[in-house]
């Protein structure tokens, strides 16, 4: 046999050797996986968190951990998976692998930058990591003064100054990927010839870059209000506790969309691949992506109905509220658009892609009775508000995020994961996660604050509830967990395009060389365009 | 590392088709980066927003205690070291090795003087415990019920020129960085991306100080006493 033909082909993975070449790279794509084993890792501590918290909420008592505990338990859960995880998770590891093989190029613009920025989430996580170690932080994940600045004995710096820091990683991915769409596309890759993963990216780097500088400063006012006792949040002095709020809000709210808007990308490509038809309205999903960028920082207020702001400020940011739900269901409206008479296949991406759109829905409806002034007396900071949230950012968010997973899974490591596993496993997500948070819904409606671990005992049942619901989510996500390792010796060898897509990241070899092409490739067709698949390249699996 | 086509160069990198495309992209990249700094110190305007408007007399009076004098000397600083910025890059268009230097040089006298200048300021108030967060805050001419105002005037006093303070250390690191570089002679008139980016963040640091003056030291004059 020829030993050229033996030796296996030159890609991203075999190019170099040993643990510095992963850790000095700069290519985007092993920054991406460097990415990938990093918000793992806090998947699981903030899932461990979620576990005792669930355990604690069996038995109405509260028997298990003090109260103080408890408080920790909620605010570590949430930093952890807010800040560490789903933030970078969709753009900085699928994005950052992706977005430059979309358009074309070599690499994203600025490639130090990008490792630098993945260094900076991880030393932003080992302070939070360090503050959770050595006694953990109770304030909740929002940092509300007075309480963060004054009263709060845990280890409000250290966790705040880890959000800070990962907060730069954050600015600068976001920089880098607008800087790369703006200049780096191959010939022919016209604005309206992207595919929608790198609009919704764009536009959540919009947010990246105009929203997180403003948490960086709050961060930083917190921060010299509670080591000098400056009093900027301290009524004693003349100073505004909602100040804060509205700063904090003014990112958080936007940092909403920061999340979710990504994991719309990957609907759209899942969508539009596996019922084989260009995308309903491509353009409208397109400029949704931006209009929800730009409307998402005018509704912040809407988080503090009860905070005391004036009742017109809460008119306004009410009726704005609404105006973000447009562009959202425009999105929806058109995927399913998009199936209507298309060739469905029902692979695992697909299905996740369904579980996206059902959840999100249930979720940006119930985000509209919050925004509905009276209703929101009502349930506010109830478990209402609890589980509207969990439906968009774990029924939405990371569904997106598991079905870009699988999808782009063969392109990443060369392999097929296990369809039928997948399958079953992603029905097992599915069902757990319903179970865990529809409870939620009727608890809060029915009165169950959040952030207790006593509750009156009627509320028992739908609790119990809950926590088997988490028992079988842990299950489903355990699932991928081991296959997507097991394939990587035991999978099938995957081919070039397995999904007949018609994204550039198709157009290359599984895993892609290091510079992605071996000749810039020059983009002739729209987006979506199946018609310009060669049949030979498309092996079905 | 790998062979493959192509290999690179500061003045084109391999991600990078000409070098104009690597230009543009720098550039690019630094007027986000310098629209990220509006929204961070865009909070800290925010709150002074707030504050002024609520307590409007007490920081008029507290404003006509900071010495406007010297804060005038380093406005002026700061704009001559602009123009040097100005005219390094210039340089560099030219190709002129030694006047990069020369004038990266100059502009990071300048960055030094307005640092003492401001390092003396904050000495007098530190002097006059003009410090908030202190019991022995105490400022001449306010009743004690506004003295707590006060203070929140001089915590964003300090902490707007205390984070300009800090972009401008981190300037002159930027600027040493340049001039050792120029020294080596890897600029030229065909590559001098970084003195041009780095000049755009100069000039923002200097904006930023022109809006920090008036708001800060010149209250009392826009009161008309
Ligand atoms: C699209 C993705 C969305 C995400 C990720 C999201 C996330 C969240 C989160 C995390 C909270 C809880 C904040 C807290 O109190 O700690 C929240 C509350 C809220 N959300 Fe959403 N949301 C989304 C969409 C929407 C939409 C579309 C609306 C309305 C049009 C909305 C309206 C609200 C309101 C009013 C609250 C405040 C409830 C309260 O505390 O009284 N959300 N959301
Ligand atoms: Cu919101």
């Amino acid at each position: 046999m020829d030993t050229a033909v033996a030796q296996e082909r030159e890609n991203y993975l075999n190019a170099s050797h040993g643990l510095k070449s992963w850790l000095l790279t700069k290519d985007h794509k092993r920054i991406g996986l460097l990415y990938l084993f990093t918000i793992t890792l806090f998947f699981f501590i903030g899932g461990a968190f979620a576990t005792l918290i669930r355990i604690e909420l069996l038995s109405p008592q509260g028997n298990m951990v003090s109260s103080e505990t408890y408080n920790k338990l909620f605010t570590m859960h949430a930093v952890a998976m807010i800040f560490f995880f789903m933030i970078p998770s969709i753009p900085a590891v699928l994005g950052n692998f992706f977005l430059p093989i979309m358009i074309g190029a070599r690499d994203l613009a600025f490639p130090k930058l990008n490792l630098l920025s993945w260094y900076l989430l991880v030393i932003g996580g080992a302070f939070s990591l360090f503050a959770m170690i050595a006694g953990g932080v109770d304030t909740g994940w929002t940092f509300y003064t007075p309480y963060s600045t004054t009263y709060s004995n845990s280890w409000v710096i250290a966790t705040a100054l880890g959000i800070f820091i990962a907060g730069f990683s954050s600015i600068l991915t976001g920089l880098n990927f607008i800087v790369t769409v703006h200049r780096m596309r191959a010939p022919g890759m016209t604005w309206f010839r992207m595919p929608l993963f790198v609009w919704a990216n764009y536009a959540t780097s919009l947010i990246q870059v105009l929203g997180t500088p403003v948490l960086a400063v709050t961060i930083v006012l917190l921060f010299v209000e509670r080591v000098f006792q400056l009093g900027i949040f301290d009524p004693a002095r003349g100073g505004d506790p909602v100040l804060f709020q509205h700063l904090f809000w003014f990112y958080s709210h936007p940092a909403v969309y920061i999340m979710v808007l990504p994991g719309m990308g990957v609907i759209s490509e899942i969508i539009s691949t596996f019922s084989r038809k260009t995308v309903f309205g491509y353009a409208f999903i397109a400029f949704s992506s931006v209009a929800i960028a730009v409307l998402g920082f005018l509704v912040w207020g809407h988080h503090m109905f009860v905070s005391g702001q004036s009742l017109y400020a809460s008119m306004v940011f009410s009726f704005l509220s609404y105006f973000v739900a447009i562009p959202s269901a425009i999105k929806v409206f058109n995927w399913t658009a998009t199936l209507y008479k298309g060739s469905i296949s029902y692979q695992t991406p697909m299905l996740y892609a369904f579980g996206f759109i059902g959840l999100f829905t249930i979720g940006g409806l119930t985000g509209l009775f919050l925004a509905a002034l009276g209703m929101d007396i009502h349930v506010t900071d109830t478990y209402f508000v609890v589980a509207h949230f969990h439906y968009i950012m774990v029924g939405g968010t990371m569904m997106a995020y598991l079905g870009g997973m699988h999808f782009w899974w063969p392109k990443m490591t060369g392999r097929m994961y296990p369809e039928g596993w997948a399958k079953l496993s992603s029905l097992v997500i599915f069902l757990g996660f319903n179970l865990t948070f529809f409870p939620q819904f009727i608890l809060g409606y029915l009165g169950m604050p959040r952030r207790y671990h006593l509750y009156p005992a009627e509320f028992q049942v739908l609790n119990v509830m809950s926590t088997a619901g988490a028992s079988i989510l842990a299950v489903g996500y355990a699932m991928p967990m081991i296959y997507f390792i097991w394939s990587l010796k035991y999978g099938k060898v995957a081919p070039m395009n397995p999904w007949g897509a018609t994204g550039l990241e198709w157009r290359t070899a599984s895993p892609p060389p290091v510079h992605n092409f071996e000749q810039t490739p020059i983009v002739t067709h729209e987006a979506y365009d199946y018609t310009s698949v060669p049949a030979e390249e498309i092996e079905v699996v | 590392m790998s062979n493959h086509a192509h290999s690179e160069s500061l003045e084109l990198r391999v991600q990078f088709d000409t070098a104009e495309q690597q230009r543009d992209a720098s550039t690019l990249g630094m007027w986000l980066f310098l629209v990220t700094e509006v929204m961070f110190f865009g909070g800290m305007f925010a709150a002074y927003t707030v504050y002024r408007n609520l307590y409007p007399e007490v920081f008029a009076i507290c404003s006509s205690s900071l010495n406007a004098v010297l804060g005038a000397v380093n406005t002026c600083v700061l704009l001559l070291s602009s123009f040097t910025m100005v005219m390094a890059v210039r340089a560099g268009q030219l190709g002129q090795q030694k006047a990069i230097i020369w004038f990266l040089i100059l502009t990071l006298l300048f960055g030094g003087i307005f640092l003492g200048v401001k390092a003396v300021e904050w000495k007098e108030k530190f002097d006059e415990h003009h410090i908030p967060g202190q019991a022995a805050f105490h400022l001449e001419g306010l009743q004690q019920a506004d003295q707590g105002h006060a203070q929140l005037f001089f915590s964003l006093y300090f902490a707007m020129t205390g984070l300009h303070a800090l972009h401008m250390v981190i300037g002159a690191g930027i600027l040493l960085g340049l001039i050792l570089h120029a020294k080596q002679g890897r600029y030229s008139a065909s590559y001098y991306t970084p003195v041009d980016v780095a000049g755009l963040y100069w000039h923002f640091v200097d904006v930023i100080w022109i809006f920090l003056f008036p708001l800060l030291y010149l209250i009392d004059r826009h009161l008309g006493k």
